[in-house]
């Protein structure tokens, strides 16, 4: 075995690879609940190729038999509607993994120097999930499946000048067809699943490099290592001990999602909506069209902002740089700590509004907009118009605030002095 | 002290709140009866899928089911044939109609959906309520209406069994008044905005009775639900029960990596 390992490395660097990128990397030794996210969006990865691999032998990308082959997925195939399951589970809890890792990294501090680079490549890694979803969701042909992405493609649609030509340009049709199916289903299986391979790739190794960040945000590198073990004080070998750390977690993960996929894989409708067990019908739009659960922040603030001469764009624009303001966060925060453990009372109070907004936004973009019905007629400025619009546009100056003010009350704000070692 | 009928109003609003199914058109709140169905009876889903073959799959296809997986339902394949096979001779085939698309947009004006998933879009206890919610309407096209489905261009094929029933509207001025009065109404109710700030409660009356009686007929109807809850997901109590070993076996790997963690851990200080 030895002999075999010498003879390959003597042609190819597979220990030192892997010892570099985990079996010597050094890790701080204070990961808390947060630090499981990173390795569970991995292995959500994992599942969704795996689960994909199969499903592609049996689904059909045609506008007459695509929403067939799901039910022949589902019923005669062995074993299919687990794969099925397994699949359309994996999609929301990918995105619960991925949304707890982001929150991590806003917590801790973990896109700030050294670590620009990592965050940036997580944006463009959550860039990529979010056009996965988008095709993928398309795929079963279902109601929801045409007019979700109908009304998608129609923001591209609503660019000025350009825009119809780029909405026929993106569908290949004019209207979703057919054609978009093809085309959709070829993004959703190889060419964004590539892009997102290579980018994690891209993430974890600019992270072996710099080295991980901890809840205390401290640089465990510059801490004078111990002579006996050659490592910082506060930090361990990935391998065995985050091996068997990350182990746990997955166990508790797939024991969540089990419990999910296989007493409630529909979850009351928000991770398979009920109408897109209904096929595709171009001549019928649904009375209520809501995209899945993990877009509805976005989709919430879309739908708020006003027309603007004329234009529906600026609600695109807002969507949009909703999301890219995600990749300028490492040179917002100026703030003279990394972790929420020592910064002041201004970050806190504004992370907390942060999420509470996104939260709220989240479920606003489920809902009907006139949930919370209207304000009375005579009302100055508010008169008639919808309250849940209100609240979304309020929240959703919220959501800009907390990135746009961030280079102010974070240098502001009074930090609490950080130890020298991590606090356990 | 709270009087009686605050008591009442304050009930009928939580009842009305956690009802749960309210309709989303016209701002219109509708009360059902629970649905009594039971996945793991296996007669009822039997008695079922014979209702099934005899009123709906005359003009509702379920093309994703074949016939030869009723076995789940444990009959044998000469039961299949001999009882349930009228359309086709090939055990194997899916269960499809005769009437085509053209002929049925000419008779109903839509195309009646195929069944096989309508349980996943509708769910149970919608389905429950739908075939007791249909009422006599000379206005409509078929002469039939429903309660939980306006305007429905179905006709009511259950009528002979069921008897027929008429709608009550009730108006009142009082917003509370009409919660009131939806809360001590039986069986399904609607409560709808009327003309010039009124509201409306909707009930169903027994106009003539069918050859079962209502008891019966519930029956029929819970057992006709279960087959299409069935129909729409034939794997769900398999994945159920597999979900609990699953579960237990997540169990047990979760006690022995966590003993593994804790033993490789002892040494980090």
């Amino acid at each position: 075995m030895q002999k075999l390992l010498t003879w390959i490395d003597d042609r190819f660097p597979l220990t030192a690879l892997w010892e570099s990128q985990w079996g010597k990397y050094v890790a701080p030794k204070n990961f808390n609940f947060w630090y499981y996210f990173g390795s569970l969006a991995a292995f959500a990865l994992v599942i969704q190729i795996a689960t994909g691999i199969f499903l592609t032998m049996s689904y059909k990308p045609d506008a007459a038999k695509a929403f067939e082959s799901v039910e022949y997925i589902m019923r005669d195939v062995s074993w299919g509607w687990l794969i099925r399951y397994m699949h359309s589970t994996g999609a929301s809890m990918f995105f619960i993994v991925v949304y707890l890792h982001m929150y991590r990294g806003l917590m801790y501090g973990s896109y700030r120097k050294p670590r620009e680079l990592i965050w940036i490549f997580g944006c463009l890694i959550y860039l990529c999930l979010m056009a996965e979803a988008f095709f993928g969701y398309l795929l079963p042909w279902g109601q929801m499946s045409y007019w979700g992405a109908q009304v998608i493609v129609n923001l591209f649609s609503a660019v000025p000048i350009i825009g119809e030509d780029l909405g026929i340009w993106i569908r290949g049709d004019y209207t979703i067809s057919d054609i978009t199916l093809n085309r959709f289903f070829a993004f959703h299986v190889i060419a964004v699943p590539l892009v997102l391979l290579g980018l994690v790739a891209a993430h974890l190794m600019a992270l072996h490099e710099t080295g991980s960040n901890n809840p205390d945000g401290i640089e465990i590198k510059k801490q004078p290592k111990d002579p006996a073990t050659g490592l910082p004080p506060d930090g361990i070998y990935s391998h065995p001990y985050y091996t068997v750390k990350d182990i746990v977690g997955v166990v508790v993960f797939l024991a969540v999602f089990s419990s999910i996929m296989f007493f409630a894989p529909d979850m009351g409708g928000y991770f398979l909506e009920a109408n897109n067990f209904i096929p595709a019908d171009p001549l019928k739009t649904p009375e209520h069209i809501a995209p899945v659960w993990y877009f509805t922040p976005y989709y919430a603030m879309l739908r708020a902002v006003p027309s603007f001469l004329g234009s529906q764009f600026w609600g695109v624009i807002v969507m949009g740089a909703a999301v890219m303001i995600l990749f300028a966060l490492p040179w917002l925060d100026r703030g003279a700590v990394l972790s929420i453990r020592y910064r002041g009372r201004q970050y806190k109070i504004w992370l907390a509004l942060f999420v509470v907004s996104f939260l709220i936004l989240g479920y606003l973009g489920v809902v009907p907009i006139t949930i919370w019905g209207q304000f009375p007629d005579g009302w100055p400025l508010l008169g008639s118009a919808d309250r849940a619009t209100v609240v979304t546009r309020v929240l959703t100056v919220v959501y800009f605030l907390f990135f746009l003010l961030m280079p102010w009350y974070t240098a502001r704000d009074k930090t609490k002095p950080v130890p020298e070692r991590v606090t356990g | 002290m709270m009087s009686v009928s605050h008591v009442r109003t304050l009930s009928a609003v939580l009842l009305f709140a956690a009802a749960g199914a309210v309709a989303a058109s016209g701002g219109a709140d509708i009360r059902m009866e629970p649905s009594p169905i039971n996945r793991l009876s296996l007669e009822s889903q039997q008695r079922g899928v014979r209702t099934f073959v005899n009123y709906c799959l005359n003009c509702h296809s379920a093309r994703y089911m074949r016939y030869n997986r009723l076995t789940d339902l444990g009959l044998t394949e000469t039961q299949i044939r001999g009882n349930l096979m009228f359309a086709t001779t090939k055990i194997g085939e899916t269960m499809t109609v005769a009437m085509t698309p053209a002929d049925a947009k000419a008779w109903f004006g839509v195309l009646p959906p195929d069944l096989t998933v309508e349980a996943r879009v509708r769910g149970d206890e919608w389905l429950y309520n739908y075939f007791l919610a249909f009422y006599r309407d000379d206005g409509a096209p078929s002469g039939w209406n429903n309660l939980v489905f306006p305007n429905v261009a179905m006709p009511h094929v259950l009528a002979e069994l069921s008897g027929t029933n008429r709608l009550v509207t009730t108006e009142f001025k009082d917003h509370e008044e009409a919660q009131a009065a939806a809360l001590a109404a039986k069986g399904i109710v609607v409560l709808a905005p009327g003309k010039n700030h009124t509201y409306v409660v909707k009930t169903l009356v027994v106009d003539t009775p069918g050859t079962l009686t209502p008891i019966q007929y519930r029956e029929m109807v819970a057992d006709l639900v279960n087959y299409l809850d069935y129909m729409a997901e034939p794997m769900k109590n398999k994945r159920v029960s597999l979900g609990l070993a699953v579960l237990l076996y997540l169990g047990l790997l979760f006690g022995f990596a966590y003993w593994m963690k804790r033993e490789y851990w002892k040494d980090v200080h």
